[in-house]
């Protein structure tokens, strides 16, 4: 026999535990977090239970059902459009008032619906006690209690839901929030005005259109014309009567009227079903917070979690990094051995396994970050966070929250995008990705030091320094600009709430770390392999190079008379000038040379061209291009690549150039397929790179032109 | 007064929302209502953004925000 399906919709405010009593339920891998707005995409979960097959989705964590974010909009148009046979909300009821504002929009929504009371528990500690029995009664709700982190309560949620799904009777229309008189006369005109117009079958509520047309609620009016066609304007107009009638009347907009009033209703709720004992327990979370958002030393602690973090992150996993890494020069060194020299193996080990080992290398990093923004979240500091910094990041036009990604940028760019998921609004995630390449990330470092150390040996230190605040400014610029022209507008509101701080579910922060590095590993494979293989097929072919010698028949022509030391030697530096000829004369190479003009003005020549080329792969390997092409290797003489460079066309303005150069040119591979992953736009992808490219020659130009005509060299 | 003129530790009692349409319906749907009681906990360590209690919770908003609600101070 088939069985019988449901499909359950979960609801309720931010923090309010909803995401723990779905994991609950579904026991479906899913991150569970204590700031506002943590699941922004639908999760779904699919359960058989009591004989039934259930699906779970669990909207979007809202404060109202008012479509102002996109988190609204998901679930309100999934409440209206996918019609669930139950939505169940959780209502956290430590806070009982303003859960109930969601609770009252979703009764309004004309769905089946459940009341979940969830931590009972903490709101009894605090000395509030909840009938729920009369709350059922007066809202005409059924409402189960439940304790989330403790799964308790989860079997009879869904046996109640179960049973509301299976019930054929009307959802009541009684019960609802009552509005004043001449509200209540504008909906039931208006609701009348627009029953009489319906030519064919509408499928909303027509109480709570007329409501939200009332509200003047644009996707709701939207609807309007696309369903009654020719009649919409009629009843547009009719609506537009009714809200001057009410603002007249009200002398304030009808919107702001009716938030009032639901308000007014919970409170009438409210004072039936609570009891408040007068004694207080000891609110730790304030406590708690008397030290973490201090005045004084608020900033401090901040300033040495994250410390503690960036160190874990970076130093901590530089040790796995560098296991990952041995493994995959072991694996290369095992094939390359193994197997017999062809075009393949070229592909393999240095298309494929360099390529996708440069950043698998990674992992570590981002496991460990994951790990302390999944802290960070899980027990409520994340907001802490936002709310010590709002001050600071909003200069930017950013938000509070923005600084984590951004600070994350000086160790690597791939977590640090990542890490802009803390962000709500969709602006200031563009933004912040758009700005965190500039952050100058730990594999370009090697470059200052070479270019530095080789061209102002004593000023290295200042140099290199010089180079990250020039990062930091021009990241401030980027944002002012973009605030103002491409993300014009007024800022999000920051109205954040401030969760108490709870102690971490250890389950919930492996899933948590464990689902986000997940991505990071299936996502980025694809779209690093392409690239890996496309730069490593530009640099390997052609294949038959012309060299201007017969560098095999010179190595056997190598005097006899050397020694075996003076041999060893005189066959390298030939191994090396083939190399270079090479990499001179490959695609690359070629393509290097084609392009060094646009380079001229900002003092590079072809060899640098080529060198940024390759660090489209990873910055690191631009250092590593440059000891191909200057014929060098800097294993065995420490300063060979230095003095190459030194008595090359090179400048110590040009080297300062190039470094401004790589500071701010495009992201490597990894980096891109991140942004491109986050912002989930190829277009952002594109003005990205476009941007922070032609950022970079601009200030080049600048500083190589500038410096020649102050006279530097 | 303003909201943003309350001091720290100070309870107000909220007489007017003001501010552009999409913020000042999200600050009342917070419940940030008319009659409503509202406490100043503190303010962040550069004088913005504060953190407010309203019915029973802590919110926090930009003071720039703070200044669009008129409070009877109590």
């Amino acid at each position: 026999m088939h069985k019988k399906s449901f499909t359950i919709a979960l609801a309720g405010n931010p923090n309010s535990g909803k995401t723990t009593i779905f994991n609950n339920i579904t026991g479906t891998r899913q991150k569970v977090g204590n700031w506002p707005g943590v699941t922004v995409e639908k999760k779904e979960g699919a359960v058989s239970k009591y004989g039934y097959d259930l699906k779970i989705i669990d909207l979007p964590g809202t404060y109202s059902l008012t479509p102002f974010s996109i988190e609204e909009i998901v679930a309100r148009d999934f409440v209206l459009d996918e019609s669930p046979d139950v939505v169940i909300d959780i209502i956290d009821a430590s806070n009982l008032e303003r859960s109930l504002y969601l609770a009252t929009q979703l009764r309004e929504l004309d769905c089946k619906v459940l009341f979940a009371l969830n931590m009972a528990d903490v709101a009894f500690s605090r000395g509030t006690k909840i009938d729920a029995e009369k709350m059922s009664e007066l809202l005409n709700v059924p409402v189960v209690f439940t304790t989330g982190n403790k799964n308790k309560g989860i079997d009879s949620l869904l046996k109640t839901a179960i049973e509301l799904a299976e019930s054929k009777s009307k959802i009541s229309q009684k019960r609802k929030v009552k509005y004043s008189k001449d509200i209540e006369d504008s909906i039931s005109k208006l609701q009348s005005f627009i029953e009489e117009r319906l030519e064919q079958n509408f499928p909303y509520n027509i109480r709570w259109t007329a409501i939200k047309l009332l509200e003047n609620d644009k996707i709701v009016r939207e609807r309007i014309r696309q369903k009654t066609g020719n009649k919409s304007l009629e009843i547009l107009r009719e609506v537009e009567t009714h809200r001057k009638h009410l603002l007249d009347r009200f002398d304030d907009d009808p919107e702001i009227v009716m938030t009032d009033e639901r308000y007014g209703f919970i409170a009438g709720i409210i004072k039936e079903v609570v009891t408040t004992s007068k004694k207080r327990r000891i609110d730790t979370s304030r406590n708690v917070d008397l030290l973490l958002t201090n005045r004084f030393v608020g900033l401090p602690i901040f300033i040495l979690f994250i410390w503690i973090m960036f160190q874990t992150t970076f130093a901590v996993g530089s040790y796995p990094m560098e296991w990952l890494d041995n493994g995959v020069n072991w694996l290369s060194t095992i094939l390359e051995t193994s197997l017999p020299d062809s075009l393949f193996k070229d592909l393999l080990l240095n298309g494929i396994i360099a390529g996708v080992g440069s950043v698998i290398i990674f992992l570590p990093n981002i496991l460990i970050l994951f790990l302390f923004i999944a802290i960070f979240e899980d027990t409520g500091y994340m907001s802490r966070a936002a709310f010590l910094m709002d001050k600071i990041m909003h200069l930017i036009g950013l938000h509070g929250k923005s600084f984590i990604p951004m600070l994350m940028g000086f160790g690597c760019n791939v977590p640090a995008i990542m890490a802009t998921r803390i962000l709500e609004s969709n602006k200031d995630r563009i933004l912040t990705i758009l700005i965190t390449p500039f952050m100058s990330c730990s594999a370009k470092l090697p470059i200052y030091i070479l270019l530095a150390g080789t061209f102002f040996s004593a000023r290295a230190g200042t140099v290199i320094f010089s180079i990250y605040i020039i990062g930091i400014i021009l990241s401030i610029i980027t944002g002012r600009l973009f605030r103002s022209t491409l993300f014009k507008g007024a800022d999000a509101p920051f109205v954040m709430e401030l969760p108490p701080y709870r102690v971490p579910m250890i389950k919930s922060l492996i899933i948590h770390m464990w689902d986000r590095s997940k991505m990071f590993l299936k996502k980025m494979g694809g779209i690093i392999l392409v690239g890996s293989v496309i730069v490593w097929m530009l640099t390997a072919f052609p294949r038959n190079i012309n060299y201007s010698m017969d560098y095999n028949e010179e190595i056997n022509k190598i005097d006899a008379s050397f020694t075996e030391k003076q041999k060893k030697a005189a066959i390298t530096k030939l191994i090396r000038a083939k190399q270079a000829e090479k990499a001179e004369k490959s695609f690359m190479g070629r393509i290097g040379k084609t392009i060094a003009p646009v380079f001229a003005p900002i003092g590079i020549d072809w060899r640098g061209s080529v060198a940024l080329l390759t660090g489209f792969v990873a910055k690191e390997i631009v250092v590593s291009t440059f000891g191909i092409l200057y014929a060098t290797e800097e294993t065995d003489e420490p300063d060979a690549l230095k003095n190459a460079l030194l008595s090359s066309e090179m400048t110590s303005l040009s080297a300062l150039s190039l470094m401004v150069f790589v500071l701010l040119y495009l992201p490597c591979v990894a980096t891109i397929a991140t942004i491109r992953r986050e912002t989930g736009s190829l277009k952002w992808t594109l003005f990205s790179v476009g941007y922070s490219t032609s950022i970079a020659w601009a200030a080049a130009f600048c500083v190589y032109q500038g410096g020649k005509i102050l006279g530097f060299t | 007064m303003l909201l943003s003129e309350l001091k720290e530790g100070q309870t107000g009692i909220i007489v007017r929302v003001g501010g552009n349409g999409a913020l000042r319906r999200r600050v009342l749907e917070m419940g940030l209502t008319k009659g409503s009681e509202i406490y100043v906990e503190k303010y962040a360590p550069m004088k913005d953004p504060l953190e407010l209690i309203i019915k029973g919770y802590h919110i926090s908003l930009r003071v720039e925000e703070a200044a669009n609600i008129t409070v009877d101070k109590l």
